[in-house]
């Protein structure tokens, strides 16, 4: 009796295991929208941006069936690591951080962070003497966030944000004396309108974005890899790029 | 400290000297906006109270209606009306309210304080109309006018009814008080979602979270139960 039990939870386990090696036919891909031009909705509702793309022509090449989940950014890696979806495309830039918890593909793009500001800023972002005791504002767990945590505490005081749009309105209000956000964003939500400028260089930060994964999914993230490479070297990758970018941000 | 302990403090990455600061930061944060809110709510309550009180519709009806607002709508939509809605009125950045409205912590205070008092002023209202008429009549009887009335009577037998749906009212302004951090106010819950979004480690940065709340829960409610007994001591069986 003892053996038959082995024996069915062995045969159980291997076909778990068989089930778990599926050559996915089947991927679900999590995307945190607004985040313009990247990912956001049409007025129609459609899912569409430059990873929106990416992704479909992605999929093709797998010639797998993708699913398109909408995730807020706080649940990202939390979301993937339940089994919610199976993979993130959202702008997720490689960290430390981020590799200890999840699998990432190659890059697919970089973007650098951009210092903006209303019209009557004049304070040099580089220089640590004048940007003593100025309120910066940045999304929160963002590279950018990380960047003036390191760069910056102690110096300056940092606000952290949920949302784009709440800094924004900050910013607008004068609460904010200047914020650092990723450099499409910024472009889209704050360059768009009057009484709003760029200070300052634009920084590149960390390995650039990449398609997050569970650890454990180690064959999808080869075949992810291997379409992504051959979409950057066929001008799938540059069409797309050039549909929704006026500069280069491939990687 | 079990050794078990010990060996997960040592192993963790998360609770290093930072965080740990990061925590206390917001636990100061959080009680000086609770404790604050509270007194300002209090203090405002009680007259507005005894006005709600008044059989007078002229007197009584505003303070309904204040009330009846502040209940009626969701905390965090207050919140949000007072921190973005002051910011957008024209030219407010050039006065000096706006050293006070710029920090989040004066629109945080002010929302949690306005909710509170709303609150506040419906409890003790309640206990007010719920005065036994013969202690009125027999105040009156002695000829006491109606403020010595109000101060010798009234109010102390209301605050007696009163105080233990008020520590409901503190305990549920403590967890309230979580919302702060959606406009960018560190309190515990801010720091705990700061550390959780640098680590990436919700259940650490969380339940951390969560344990220093439910201890400031259990020194409010051992502190009302000390000022329950003390307010209904002529109510414990004698010699006890």
């Amino acid at each position: 009796m003892k053996k038959l039990i082995v024996a069915a939870g062995c045969a159980l386990a291997v076909m778990a295991g068989a089930v778990q090696a599926k050559d996915w036919k089947d991927i679900r891909i999590a995307f945190d929208v607004p985040y313009e031009p990247f990912e956001y909705m049409t007025p129609d509702g459609e899912l569409t941006g430059f990873e929106v793309d990416l992704a479909r022509a992605m999929c093709e090449e797998l010639e797998a069936n993708c699913e398109f989940v909408v995730q807020a950014w706080d649940g990202m890696i939390p979301g993937l690591l339940a089994r919610k979806f199976d993979a993130i495309m959202s702008s997720m830039s490689i960290t430390p951080e981020r590799a200890e918890r999840v699998l990432f593909s190659e890059p697919y793009y970089i973007t650098p962070g951009g210092w903006f500001a209303r019209e009557n800023f004049n304070t040099d972002v580089t220089d640590k003497e004048a940007m003593k005791g100025k309120v910066v504002g940045v999304q929160r767990g963002t590279t950018m966030d990380t960047f003036v945590t390191n760069e910056l505490s102690g110096v300056v005081t940092v606000k952290r944000y949920t949302t784009a749009d709440d800094m924004v309105l900050d910013l607008e209000g004068q609460r904010l004396d200047v914020v650092f956000v990723d450099y499409p964003v910024g472009e889209q939500t704050l360059l768009s309108r009057d009484g709003f400028k760029e200070v300052g260089e634009a920084v590149k930060l960390g390995d650039g974005v990449a398609v997050a994964m569970r650890k454990r999914d180690k064959d999808l993230a080869e075949s992810v890899n291997a379409a992504l490479r051959k979409l950057k070297e066929d001008g799938t990758y540059d069409t797309i790029m050039k549909k929704y970018f006026s500069y280069d941000i491939k990687l | 400290m079990p050794e078990f302990i010990a060996t997960w403090l040592n192993q963790n990455d998360i609770f290093n000297a930072l965080t740990v600061l990061h925590y206390w930061d917001g636990l100061v944060t959080t009680v000086q906006l609770v404790f604050l809110s509270l007194l300002l709510g209090l203090v405002m309550a009680l007259p507005l109270a005894i006005l709600r009180t008044s059989k007078n519709w002229l007197i009584s009806g505003p303070v309904w209606l204040y009330t009846y607002l502040f209940r009626g709508t969701p905390l965090l939509i207050q919140l949000y009306i007072i921190y973005y809605g002051i910011a957008q009125i024209h030219g407010i950045q050039d006065t000096f309210w706006w050293l006070i409205f710029r920090e989040p912590f004066y629109p945080a205070l002010l929302a949690f304080t306005l909710n509170t008092a709303a609150y506040t002023t419906e409890i003790i209202r309640g206990s007010i109309v719920a005065t036994p008429a013969g202690e009125i009549e027999a105040a009156k009887a002695y000829g006491m006018s109606w403020a010595l009335r109000l101060r010798r009577i009234v109010l102390p037998s209301a605050a007696r009814r009163a105080v233990q749906a008020y520590s409901n009212e503190v305990i549920f302004m403590l967890h309230a008080s979580a919302i702060a951090s959606v406009v960018t106010i560190v309190d515990l819950t801010g720091a705990a979602r700061n550390i959780y979004s640098r680590f990436y480690a919700p259940f650490e940065a969380f339940i951390a979270v969560a344990l220093l709340y439910m201890a400031l829960t259990f020194l409010l409610v051992y502190a009302f139960r000390r000022l329950e007994s003390r307010l209904l001591r002529h109510q414990h069986p004698a010699g006890s």
